[in-house]
């Protein structure tokens, strides 16, 4: 049968819907008026700790909090 | 031989579907587990079954034979819930296809939405959001899930920002390299745009 329709443009160029969906909520909230605006920011915390394994024991882990905007997934995945 | 053997399928394939009713029309749904009490009692006759979770939900309502005259929406964000439940006349949603308007009887229907302006619609009054991006759900007993990452009302919104932004991104879409930088300034293109159009038009 016909393949698929053309693909969106951010998934023609490696990205994934929830990163599209983000990136968007995170734009419109950068465009909000000021008492609304820092509220929404603390929305777009993301927290997580990541701890690394050597010789099949965790080591300590570490607690961050970041916001979404700074967070580039791969890269940081690739650094770990 | 072949040639029948092909007939037979497509009989039994027609009868099967003339039995089957569509998938869109919603019968009420069950609000306890009747399987799950059965089995229960067969086991263990002496305690009452736990209440699973189908019995804390809503059942759902079961399609009407009659178009409704009201649509039911329910309008939830990941953090909190505009509208619960609220009936209305009509609601029109940015959906990748364009503007959609969903009244009561709307054929069941799953559509993206893209940035853009949300207008609720009831009575004479009409409440607008913009919505970063989403789903719209309709469903065949004229209920519509509409869930966003985030929508605001048009005057929460600053229009210095919005055109700031907007010559940004253009810039940074002349500016970028790779398809993934490319890709992001055109998110904050349309975006920025949308924004834009929401708050002139």
């Amino acid at each position: 049968m016909a393949s698929n329709a053309a693909v969106p443009f951010w998934r023609a160029a490696g990205m994934t819907y929830i990163t599209y969906s983000n990136i968007c909520a995170n734009l419109v909230r950068n465009c909000l008026k000021e008492p609304y605006k820092t509220d929404a920011l603390s929305r777009e915390k993301v927290h997580f700790s990541i701890s690394k394994w050597t010789d099949g024991k965790p080591e300590k882990p570490s607690f961050c909090s970041v916001f979404i905007r700074s967070l580039h997934l791969p890269d940081m995945v690739a650094n770990l | 031989m072949l040639r029948r053997a092909s007939m037979l399928l497509a009989c039994r394939s027609i009868l099967a579907a003339r039995a089957r009713p569509f998938s869109t029309d919603l019968p009420a749904a069950p609000s306890a587990d009747a399987t799950f009490t059965e089995a229960w009692t067969k086991v263990i006759p002496n305690m009452d079954p736990p209440k699973t979770p189908l019995s804390f939900m809503q059942p759902r309502p079961p399609t009407p034979s009659s178009i409704p005259s009201k649509l039911t929406v329910n309008f939830v964000l990941p953090y909190a819930s505009e509208l619960a439940t609220k009936e209305v006349d009509m609601v029109i949603v940015p959906a990748t296809t364009g503007q959609m308007g969903v009244l009561p009887g709307h054929v069941a229907t799953i559509a993206e939405l893209k940035p853009g302006v949300l207008s609720v619609h009831e009575g004479s009054e009409m409440t607008k959001y913009f919505v970063s991006s989403g789903f719209v759900f309709i469903h065949a007993n004229s209920f519509a899930d509409i869930i966003a990452v985030e929508a605001v009302p048009l005057d929460r919104l600053d229009v210095n920002l919005v055109q700031k932004g907007l010559a940004e991104f253009t810039s940074k879409l002349s500016s970028a390299t790779t398809d993934l930088e490319k890709a992001e300034a055109q998110i904050g293109i349309d975006v920025h745009s949308a924004l834009n159009s929401a708050l002139t038009g």
